[in-house]
């Protein structure tokens, strides 16, 4: 049977199941799958995480380098977030430059760190219009079941919490010191299908979609982010809906990701 | 390829024949195979050797992208290896460089003299490497991690495919050279082995070694893929044995 086919039929079911408020792997509406945050997974990186949630695992890795600001923020470092959706985390994945998909996650990523100040960017000016640090954010993406927006942002926040400036090395300090995060963003994403909005879907949930949307929040009970993706659309109420989910969902995995913070 | 501190050449090997992490001339890196790593992929490993991680997945046998690839006796190996961003000291630009698309190719040529690919004509056997943490000898780990990830997906070969470098520090041929002596040293060959033939697969060198020297080079190698064959048979063992049949020795 080909894959169109069986994910026709699987797509009608999850459907068919969603309409009486139950799930595939059998969790509830509101129910997130289990997250587990490594910190520290990759020893070459200044700051790195691997977030599993469910059979999804993301890595993120961040790297310090001195570079030059931009001219039009000349008091503030740089700071870049990349992801690869790579062919070995699915079968959907080819190799090549960018998709959009990629690219939406690596922006959404970005967009809610940047707006929830989760770095004081002013801080990683080294001499203002000459030299700064440049922060890059690279997000792989290892095993894609599902929901890559939220593990990303995770992984993301999870490894710049327990990141350190590489002041030393670079001969710009007499130490090396740990980056300082100001608030934890976190993005919780759910999708339509049919009239029930599900928290954290799964690949077949995500290609079962009638609208996607993701809800990035941070500590100070602020929404700093929101990104609505697939075909579909949802109501005032169901974002309002959305929102008050995502700062439960969000209180508790930033407690993940703050953990073991230095 | 030095980190940017680095100024000194540090002492490769101490008066009595050890090296800097302690290990004789002769001796592996503690190396740590999980098979069945990932959830997507048709088969997968992970390998820490070292402080090297390695991913490695296996899709297929599937259509064959882009089309005119196709071959109508055979499958075909395609394999890419990549280094994460974030995987060695100064951060590496994304994408393919030169030195990654030549890796993949050895490493598929290597896949190419082992798997039976007639059993799967019209279709693609895809190899993805990813280099997460990077010690010297990714390839090696690379390979034989995807070696895992083709038997986890069940292909049929030949054998699995050990492999292992091999360098000369201080002036002596030494197994597994890990950074500092791969940047320091003299020579790096790395080489992959089918165990049933005792032939070599891939076979890479750089720097220079004595004909002797890489007779020497040759033999440890060799050796050390014996040992590595076995850890690659357990870890087999250790995620497929169901009981006493079959043996978890």
């Amino acid at each position: 049977m080909s894959d169109e086919v069986s994910a026709e039929i699987l797509t009608t079911h999850i459907l068919d199941l969603a309409a009486e408020g139950k799930r595939l792997d059998g969790r509830a509406p509101d129910e997130y799958r289990p997250v587990t945050i490594e910190p520290g997974f990759v020893a070459t990186a200044d700051g790195s995480a691997l977030v599993r949630i469910g059979t999804t695992a993301v890595v993120s890795g961040i790297k310090l380098e001195p570079g030059k600001p931009f001219p039009d923020t000349p008091n503030a470092g740089v700071l870049t977030t990349n992801a690869e959706l790579i062919p070995l985390s699915n079968a959907i994945f080819e190799p090549g430059p960018p998709q959009p998909g990629a690219i939406e996650v690596s922006r959404v990523v970005d967009r809610a760190i940047r707006a929830a100040e989760t770095i004081d960017l002013t801080r990683l000016c080294v001499t203002p219009g000459e030299k700064s640090w440049v922060c890059y954010v690279d997000i792989h993406v290892l095993d894609h079941s599902g929901n890559l927006l939220d593990a990303a942002s995770l992984a993301a926040v999870s490894a710049l919490a327990h990141s350190t400036v590489p002041a030393k090395r670079f001969e710009i300090a007499e130490a090396d010191y740990p980056l300082e995060v100001l608030h934890y963003p976190v993005e919780c994403t759910f999708v339509r299908l049919g009239d029930t909005i599900v928290v954290d879907p799964t690949f077949d949930e995500e290609r079962a979609a009638q609208g996607r949307i993701t809800v990035a929040t941070d500590e100070v009970r602020r929404v700093v982010a929101m990104q609505k993706g697939l075909v579909g659309a949802f109501s005032p109420d169901d974002v309002k809906e959305v929102v008050r989910r995502a700062f439960v969902h969000g209180d508790r995995l930033r407690a993940l990701a703050k953990g073991g913070a230095a | 390829m030095g980190s940017v501190g680095a100024k000194e050449v540090p002492v490769l090997l101490s008066p009595e024949g050890l090296r800097i992490d302690g290990r004789r001339l002769d001796e592996l890196r503690p190396i740590h195979i999980q098979v069945g790593a990932l959830h997507n992929a048709d088969g997968s490993a992970f390998v820490e050797w070292g402080a090297n991680k390695v991913m490695a997945a296996v899709y297929g046998p599937r259509e064959v992208h882009p089309r005119h690839l196709q071959q109508n006796n055979k499958a075909v190996i395609q394999c890419k290896y990549n280094m994460a961003a974030f995987s060695v000291d100064e951060r590496k630009r994304p994408g393919l460089d030169r030195r990654s698309q030549e890796i993949s190719k050895v490493i598929g040529e290597a896949f190419e003299s082992v798997v039976f690919a007639e059993e799967y004509p019209r279709t693609s056997i895809d190899i993805y490497i990813e280099v997460l943490q990077a010690n010297a000898g990714t390839r090696c780990a690379g390979l034989v991690a995807a070696s895992m990830a083709l038997a986890d997906a069940g292909i049929p070969m030949v054998d699995l495919l050990p492999a292992v470098a091999v360098g000369k520090i201080a002036g002596k041929i030494a197994l597994d050279l890990k950074k500092e002596e791969d940047n320091f040293g003299e020579a790096d060959l790395p080489m992959a082995l089918v165990p049933q033939s005792g032939r070599l697969v891939l076979i890479q060198m750089e720097g220079h070694m004595t004909e002797d020297e890489l007779g020497q080079a040759l033999e440890l190698g060799v050796q050390g893929c014996r040992e590595i064959y076995e850890k690659m048979k357990q870890a087999l063992r250790d995620r497929y044995s169901t009981g006493p049949v079959g043996g978890s020795s």
